[in-house]
């Protein structure tokens, strides 16, 4: 070495290696409890989902009760759906209408949410930042807010991207009574959209159909449309979401709650043409086939129109229709009255169709 | 030609057509005839459309051999098994497969041990797989009658053209007719007519049919899926009996010629060659499945990993055999929907899309 290219060692500089600030992905530090989670959640968390009672920053969130009467729902779901991201929705979305649609279905009002995340390390920052994005949009569609979280990050491998468990709260009103064991013999069988297209849309999204649908998922917060319903319709028996099992497998719960019968007309199922092409190829039945933003509704028969007319004037009630009947005899039983006159009973889902479709 | 699509499906599930056929079918039949749908997929579509209840009473269907799933003999189920099981394996197979009991486990309890188990939709997914893992053995488990057997040839081609030295299949087709053969020479048989199996058909015409249906004096119609078609099937062959006729005719011939598919026909030629089979619940039937070519051997899983010291054990309830073979009815099992379900099964029947026990479990009937 020749004494020209000879250059002193700057010593006023700093001489250890500096860290790297990992901001564009997620590493186990992030789950640390320490200064990189206050971080991850100051900047994605809070800076998407804040609101007066995460601001409190302490270990529960305090929340007033507006009235002392009624009661309250609660309910808690975890979401593992794979991709994360898929044709019309995303875990984000589908982990905030999911649990919102759950609290509604006892025709209480969703008010308040908490959210866990469990993160893989090396999950992209940007395709969390797009998740959390997407639950304040449905957060804000739905009118309600994440009140209580938590973050906890695994290593790469012992987990896929992101899984997300939410629990919803609402207020059931006084005197509002809605539930799978109150269907009754006469009552109209409504739903409020075509079926399956979740299922298919998550599918297509794995790259496991091997072709095109364009079929986009029906994930959607369903609360508003069954407030206006039963507002409309406060005598409505039964609400329910018909997601894992599909239509076929959530029918035979209501009948084995009530202990009645339920008659579909097949005919009257609306099922997309795409979904029932993917269905004939692959083997699926659309009748067990997943949905993330349908409404299984039964109630009084006379009532049977004024329900269709207001769940019509929802973006997510647009195709709503009459599929059936509940009746006395056969009790426990879905039967299936196909359009060559021939009757077939229809059984809970047995296995595995698709996993983590949700 | 998109918007021509649907109609090709559900024009033929046009409700007052097949009234149309059956009010002919009514006025055709004079005497009871027994006839067999050889494909479980027409099970299926009978059961799921509720056509048997339609039906004259003097016909009585009776449900063939004709799931792939349901007659892998349980030997070629345990190599499945065992070939899972070795490290640096990824087992591939389509998803009906992985319920199915072998001996004593199956591919899901694998797979929950910790072994590589992939379900694929095509053959030629399994090819994608192993180029992908250079590392890893890929096996392929190649089930299927005449219908799939050209994409499992296929993959073999392909994966040779890749020069993947790492992708093999264990060798599991099975031939319809040698099992129609099998089914009409036996002593017990009551089978009459036959709906050919219309899938196969599209693949390999109906050559080879004609002197079958001439040596065993049985007609036969090929027949699709869809409830028009299968109606039309079951007419054509009823009026053949009731005119006392032997031939093979095509009721599915928007899909099916005599002559078939011939390029697929090459390719099967090309890389298998029809071998011995044991089909579960029936036995060894001569010449009824495909095993790979001399230049193809290579990708014979069965030659890359030892499978030796199998000892096959079947349940003693399940009655797969006789369900396969037509002598009995699923619901006849003692069994059936109790201590067999979808959820527990004791025999492939109960597990596959296709299996016969399956569709009577899952297209119940009202017992009243």
């Amino acid at each position: 070495m020749s004494k020209k290219s000879f250059k002193p060692v700057n010593m006023q500089g700093p001489v250890c290696p500096v860290p790297h600030r990992h901001t564009d992905t997620v590493v186990i530090g992030h789950g640390s409890g320490g200064a990189m989670t206050r971080d991850l959640i100051r900047n994605i968390f809070q800076s998407h989902l804040g609101n007066a009672y995460l601001e409190q920053g302490n270990d529960a969130a305090r929340i007033a009760l507006q009235s002392a009467s009624g009661e309250l729902a609660v309910s808690t779901d975890s979401h593992v759906v794979f991709p994360i991201f898929y044709p019309g929705g995303d875990i984000g979305r589908l982990a905030v209408c999911g649990t919102v649609n759950d609290v509604a279905m006892l025709g209480a009002e969703p008010a308040f949410l908490t959210a866990g995340f469990i993160l893989e390390e090396g999950l992209p920052m940007e395709n969390l930042t797009r998740v959390i994005e997407s639950m304040a949009a449905a957060c804000e569609e739905s009118g309600v807010q994440i009140v209580a979280g938590d973050t906890k990050v695994v290593e790469k491998g012992k987990a896929d991207g992101v899984f997300i468990n939410t629990a919803g709260f609402g207020l059931i009103p006084p005197g509002r009574d809605l539930g799978g064991q109150l269907a009754q013999p006469g009552d109209a069988v409504l739903i409020s959209g075509t079926l399956g297209d979740h299922g298919i849309a998550v599918l297509q999204a794995r790259g496991d159909l091997g072709f095109e649908s364009g079929i986009q998922s029906d994930v959607a917060p369903l609360n508003k449309m069954i407030a206006a319903l039963l507002e409309a319709v406060p005598d409505v028996h039964v609400l329910r979401d018909p997601t894992r099992g599909g239509l076929a497998t959530t029918l035979k719960e209501i009948a084995c709650q009530s202990q009645i019968s339920i008659h579909l007309e097949e005919e009257a199922i609306p099922v997309k043409p795409a979904v029932r092409t993917a269905c004939d190829m692959l083997g699926f039945d659309p009748l067990y086939l997943a949905n993330e933003g349908k409404l299984i509704v039964v109630l009084p028969e006379n009532k049977a129109e004024i329900a269709l007319e207001v769940l019509h004037k929802s973006p997510y009630g647009a195709m709503a229709t009459r599929i059936g009947l509940v009746a006395e005899a056969d009790p426990e039983q879905v039967l299936l009255k196909t359009p060559y006159g021939t009757t077939r009973i229809l059984d809970m889902l047995s296995g595995e169709i698709l996993p983590r479709i949700c | 030609m998109a918007n021509q699509i649907p109609d090709f499906l559900s024009g033929y599930r046009n409700a007052k057509l097949v009234k149309t056929v059956l009010a002919e079918m009514h006025q055709t039949v004079t005497q009871p005839w027994t006839l067999m749908e050889i494909c479980g997929g027409q099970t299926h579509a009978i059961m799921q459309y509720g056509l048997d209840q339609l039906l004259p009473d003097e016909i009585e269907l009776v449900h063939g051999p004709g799931c792939p799933v349901c007659v892998t003999s349980l030997e070629l189920i345990d190599q499945a098994l065992m070939i899972a099981k070795q490290p640096d394996v990824i087992f591939t197979s389509f998803g009906d497969m992985l319920r199915v009991p072998g001996s004593s486990e199956d591919l899901f309890s694998i797979r929950a041990a910790g072994g590589q188990v992939r379900v694929v939709y095509a053959p030629i997914d399994a090819v994608k797989i192993a180029a992908q893992n250079p590392d890893k053995q890929v096996v392929f488990f190649a089930i299927g009658f005449e219908t799939t057997a050209p994409a499992n040839a296929m993959a073999v081609i392909q994966a040779e053209k890749l020069g993947l030295t790492n992708f093999s299949i264990l060798p599991a087709n099975v031939l319809v007719p040698p099992a129609i053969e099998a089914i009409l020479s036996s002593p017990q048989n009551r089978i009459q007519g036959f709906l050919a199996a219309g899938h196969v058909s599209a693949i390999m015409g109906y050559w080879e049919y004609p002197p079958l249906a001439e040596k065993y004096q049985t007609p036969m119609a090929v027949t699709g899926f869809e409830p028009l078609d299968l109606v039309n099937g079951i007419l054509a062959t009823v009026r053949m009996l009731e005119e006392g006729r032997v031939a093979v005719e095509n009721a599915y011939s928007r899909v099916v010629t005599y002559e078939g598919n011939k390029i697929a026909q090459q390719m099967l030629a090309k890389v298998f060659k029809p071998v011995d089979r044991n089909w579960r619940g029936i036995g060894t039937i001569p010449l009824s499945g495909y095993g790979l070519q001399e230049a193809y051997q290579r990708f014979d899983a069965t030659q890359r990993f030892d499978t030796s010291g199998i000892q096959t054990e079947e349940s003693e309830i399940c009655i797969a055999g006789q369900v396969l073979r037509g002598i009995m009815k699923p619901s006849q099992c003692p069994a059936f929907g109790t201590l067999c379900t979808p959820q527990t099964p004791l025999g492939a029947p109960m597990v596959s899309s296709e299996g016969a026990c399956a569709a009577y479990y899952r297209y119940g009937r009202k017992s009243s």
